[in-house]
Formats: C-alpha cells, sequence, structure tokens
C-alpha cells in the first residue's frame, strides 16, 4: 500500500497542508524546526493513532486551534481509500472513511499500516525495559489484531490483582484478617496466567521470527559486527522450562505465581508475569545496553525496524505491504553506512525521508523531494 | 453556584449514575418550572419505591412482597438456578422466555479496584440454597467482562465440591448480523468458542 495524498488541517505547525506523494522514496528536506517530523508523525498517527512522539493528543492540534485533522488518500492495490481523522484532545476523536458517516477511530487502524524510526528508537536498545516489551505488543497487535483485546484484558487483570495484593498487604501490617481477601487471588491468578499465557505466546513466537531477520539487517548495515541475539527474560523462567505453548505456558505462569505469592502479598504488587519481562538485546557475545557504542545501538534500533519492516512485509495480510518512515535517521551514520540503509530500503513500496539537508539523503534513493520550510512544504 | 436549596437539589441530582453537572442542572430547572402536581406524583414515586420495594429473601431480585414473581411462581423449574449480576438482568433473561428455572441477584461483581469482594455479594445466600441437593444445574450469567469471568470463576470454584453441573452462557457474534461488523475480539472470542456441528 501507499499514500497518495496526505491533507493536513491544523496539525502541529501546519494550518493547512496539501501533499501529493508517489509510491517509492519521497525526501522532506529542511532546516530544523520546520516540520518535516510532523508529516510524517501524521502518517503514523492514521497507522496507530497514536503519535511517536508524544503520549498525549494535545501537542498534535496547532496553538490556537481547537481540532486537526489528517487525512490520506491511501492506494491498496488498484482500490483507493480516503481515511479521515478529525483529532479533539480531551474529547473522542472521529474518523471516517470514503467521505461515508462516521466511523469508529479504530476502525481505521489497518488501512495505513507503518513501519516508523526515528531518533528515539535508541531507547529500544538503551532504555529501560519497557521499552523492549512495547516494542514487541506493538507489532504483536500488527501482527494480529486481536492481540489488542488480549492486552487491555491483561492489564485490567494486573490492575485488579494489585489492588487485591495491596489491600492484602495493608490488612497483614494492621493485624487484621487477610483472609477474606485472599479467597479471591486463586481466582485473579487464573486469569492473569491466561490472558498472561496467550500474550508470552505471542511475543516467543514473534522473537523466533524477528530474530534472524534483525540478524540479517544489522550484517547489511554494519557487515562483520554481528550476530544479532535474542533472549527472552520471562519474570516466570519460562525459557528454563521450554514452554512455548499457551498451555505450558499457562501452568508455568500459575506455578510461578505460586511460588512468589509470599512475597507478592508483602509488596502488594505482581511480580510474575509478561509485564515484568525483558528482551536481552545481544550483540557478538555481549549483551547490547551498556557495551554497544552509541553506533552500534543505532544501528541495532535501526535493524530491529527493519526486521519489523521485513516481518511484516513477508506475512502480508490484508493490509499490504506497510509504509517505511525513517525520521532524521541518516544524519546519524557514517557513508557506508548511509548508502548500505539506502540500498536496502529503496526497493521499498513507499518509503518517506526526513532530512536536514540534501546532502543526508544518499544518492542512491532516488525519487519526489520536497522542501520543508516555516510551515511551506514544496516539491522540488 | 446557585442559592441553598437550588444548589441542594443539583447535587443531588448529580449523585445519580450517568447524571453529569450540566443535565443535573437541566433537570433541576426542569423540576422548578414544571406543574407542582408532577413534581408531587415524582416525589411520591421516589419515597414509595424506597417503602415497597424490598428484595426478594430467596433470590434477591426486586419484589412487591417477601418473595419476588419468579420465585412465587410454582412453574418454575426448581432444579436450575441462572445467577446475574443486577435485578436488571433478570428482566433481560426474562424477555428471552427461553429460560424457565429461577435466579440468584449477586448484586454486583467481584472487584478489588472498586473494592467489592466476595463478602459483598450475595455469594453465602447462594451456597445455603444449593445445599439441599434440589438444584442440579447452575448457568453462570454473570457479565462477559474481566470482573463477571472472574466472579464466575469463584463460584464455579466455591460449588465445584457440590458436583452439580455449572454452566457458563456462550459468548460471540451476535444473531442477525453480518460476520463482516463484528470487532476483532468479539469475533476471536467466537472462533474460540467455535462448536462440533452435528448433521
Amino acid at each position: 500500500m501507499y499514500v497518495a495524498h496526505l491533507s493536513l488541517a491544523d496539525f502541529r505547525s501546519y494550518a493547512r497542508v496539501e501533499v501529493p506523494l508517489d509510491p517509492g522514496v519521497t525526501a522532506f528536506v529542511g532546516p530544523n524546526g520546520q516540520g518535516k517530523t510532523n508529516l510524517v508523525e501524521a502518517v503514523g498517527y492514521l497507522a496507530t493513532l497514536g503519535s511517536h512522539r508524544v503520549a498525549s493528543d494535545a501537542p498534535l492540534v496547532r496553538l490556537g486551534a481547537d481540532r486537526a485533522v489528517v487525512r490520506a488518500s491511501v492506494v491498496h492495490g488498484d482500490r483507493q481509500q480516503l481515511v479521515e481523522l478529525e483529532i479533539n484532545p480531551g474529547k473522542a476523536n472521529r474518523a471516517r472513511i470514503n467521505r461515508s458517516s462516521q466511523v469508529r477511530p479504530r476502525d481505521v487502524l489497518g488501512i495505513v499500516r507503518t513501519v516508523l524510526f526515528a531518533p528515539e528508537d535508541l531507547a529500544l536498545v538503551k532504555g529501560d525495559p519497557g521499552e523492549r516489551r512495547r516494542f514487541l505488543d506493538e507489532l504483536i497487535t500488527a501482527r494480529s489484531p486481536r492481540m489488542a483485546g488480549v492486552r487491555q484484558d491483561y492489564d485490567r487483570v494486573l490492575k485488579q490483582r494489585n489492588t487485591l495484593l495491596k489491600s492484602a498487604a495493608l490488612a497483614r501490617r494492621h493485624g487484621g484478617r487477610s483472609g477474606a481477601d485472599l479467597s479471591t487471588l486463586d481466582v485473579w491468578d487464573q486469569h492473569l496466567a491466561r490472558s498472561g499465557a496467550e500474550l508470552l505466546a505471542q511475543r516467543l513466537d514473534l522473537i523466533a521470527s524477528l530474530q534472524p531477520l534483525a540478524d540479517k539487517a544489522y550484517e547489511r548495515l554494519a557487515p562483520g559486527g554481528g550476530p544479532v541475539g535474542f533472549e527472552y527474560r520471562g519474570s516466570a523462567g519460562e525459557a528454563d522450562q521450554g514452554a512455548t505453548t499457551r498451555e505450558e505456558l499457562y501452568e508455568v505462569l500459575l506455578a510461578a505465581l505460586a511460588e512468589v505469592r509470599g512475597q507478592e502479598i508483602e509488596r502488594g504488587v505482581t511480580l510474575v508475569g509478561p509485564h515484568r519481562d525483558d528482551l536481552l538485546l545481544t550483540l557478538g557475545r555481549m549483551p547490547a545496553k551498556g557495551y554497544a557504542s552509541h553506533g552500534e545501538s543505532w544501528s541495532y534500533a535501526l535493524a530491529l525496524r527493519l526486521a519489523s519492516y521485513d516481518l511484516l512485509r513477508a506475512e502480508g495480510g490484508a493490509g499490504g505491504e506497510p509504509v517505511l518512515i525513517l525520521d532524521d535517521v541518516f544524519a546519524e551514520l557514517d557513508a557506508t553506512r548511509r548508502d548500505r540503509l539506502a540500498e536496502l530500503v529503496a526497493p521499498g513500496e513507499q518509503v518517506l525521508v526526513t532530512a536536514a539537508v540534501d546532502d543526508d539523503v544518499p544518492g542512491v534513493l532516488a525519487g519526489g523531494r520536497f522542501t520543508v520550510a516555516e510551515g511551506t512544504v514544496q516539491r522540488r | 453556584m446557585y442559592e441553598g436549596v437550588v444548589q441542594d437539589l443539583i447535587d443531588e441530582l448529580g449523585r445519580l449514575p450517568g447524571v453529569g453537572p450540566k443535565s443535573a442542572q437541566r433537570i433541576a430547572f426542569h423540576i422548578l418550572q414544571a406543574d407542582p402536581t408532577d413534581v408531587r406524583r415524582l416525589a411520591h414515586a421516589l419515597t414509595e419505591v424506597k417503602e415497597k420495594v424490598r428484595f426478594c429473601a430467596v433470590c434477591g431480585n426486586v419484589a412487591q412482597s417477601e418473595q419476588c414473581r419468579v420465585c412465587q411462581d410454582p412453574r418454575r423449574d426448581l432444579a436450575v438456578i441462572c445467577v446475574v449480576e443486577e435485578p436488571k438482568d433478570v428482566v433481560a433473561i426474562e424477555r428471552t422466555r427461553e429460560f424457565r428455572g429461577r435466579y440468584h441477584v449477586l448484586g454486583g461483581a467481584i472487584s478489588p479496584i472498586e473494592g467489592v469482594g466476595p463478602d459483598d455479594l450475595r455469594i453465602r445466600e447462594l451456597l445455603a440454597r444449593l445445599a439441599d441437593g434440589t438444584v442440579t444445574e447452575l448457568i453462570l450469567a454473570t457479565d462477559p467482562n474481566l470482573e463477571g469471568e472472574a466472579t464466575a470463576t469463584y463460584l464455579a470454584r466455591m460449588v465445584k465440591p457440590m458436583g452439580l453441573k455449572v454452566t457458563r452462557l456462550a459468548s460471540g457474534l451476535p444473531v442477525g448480523g453480518d460476520l463482516e461488523y463484528a470487532d476483532e475480539v468479539t469475533l476471536g472470542r467466537a472462533f474460540e468458542g467455535r462448536r462440533l456441528l452435528d448433521v
């Protein structure tokens, strides 16, 4: 799929802008702070209903305006669709498809698919485990939309269970009886293990398919630098027990929960489950975090995104090939890696690139160029 | 802020479920402008409902006397009990005319966040009803959300030693709808709960 036309109203720095796009590579070039990233952020928003830069919607609306509108005409094979999202911070967003009457915003998901790499992604390698869990879970949802519900369920069970543990911990400290409170803990264990196992099974399956792709991508970006390895650090010790199916993981989680129950009641939090896990990224024989150089970490994060792109492309599905977005990537890479990356992504159906100066965009990436300056976007 | 009694009325109305501050204000002014007899009728209905309506001693459903209509009905099957969260769920199931057994209203679902534990629900009463062995099937019809599922699991575990048949309402596709309009979660559940077609 590709985006054939993007139009924004009161989005970030743009009062109004119309950007006609072509398949293949398109580069947005302009000095810092002129609104290059805002353009690709808008495309990313259509794909995920969220920004890769901020957690809330308020900053997306131009100062002084009430709402922002992102509209895109999207081409799937020989079919064209018009997607429209109205972003109302603090209120419900509104969505329309093909100028029809309103649909739920989440019905828009899947029409535009993107894989976005931005400087913030360095946190995938250097940041906290939470960054890597989110990376995995977002990719899981892109592969199978049903998992959005499972993730929601899991978060909800976790919240209920933690509240129960907290009140039990409180009761115990004050010498009260905690027996009555705890009679339902078994039930929450069971529900936590059930949705937790489903999430875990998907994560393990994803990691197994992603690892060879990430290794290949890293090898092509930085030959001889690898190999890239993934190791899932499960809080329940599922790896040691070789559990991979949902049923096996369910049993492992239940057993692990039973084992830490005393500690959990003491501390008032759930200590076992996908929300406590980490994905250990290794480079060569060392963990990437703490050992890899800045440049290596950068290439690693990039390899993770390229692998996601390859995976979604290979699995296809109804959404078609995703749009690859590279936000401000080339400036960080040396000339050799820059050219390698360019060769790697050039055959993509649609690739959107932002760069501060023309020289940052490798020559191999022929295709459309836009100059972005002071809230205007001009085709060259 | 309005003066004295008007603000009191707005505050009281604002405490009702589903009524926000704006709606409370609108209703308050509607009442102010309404005919005195209409208002008196509303006030009468409010006090009446609190005085006359009780909860059924057997199942916990709303009732006008000691027992509710369903529990008084001799044609009802005594061997089956359907467990629901709220009296309004009884009304919903009664509309189907499919169920001939009796009910048990829990008065909510287990939810630690809202401070509701098993002791806050009418679970002890349910166990007492099951004790004499007349009931052979328990249908768990709590809401198909997380708290409802947790409550159902809890009940199933509690009554397991009694050896009666425990069933849970199916969840899946709405009847008469189009498959394409079902959301992923519902459709996913329907796939999980698919059954063998016997022909």
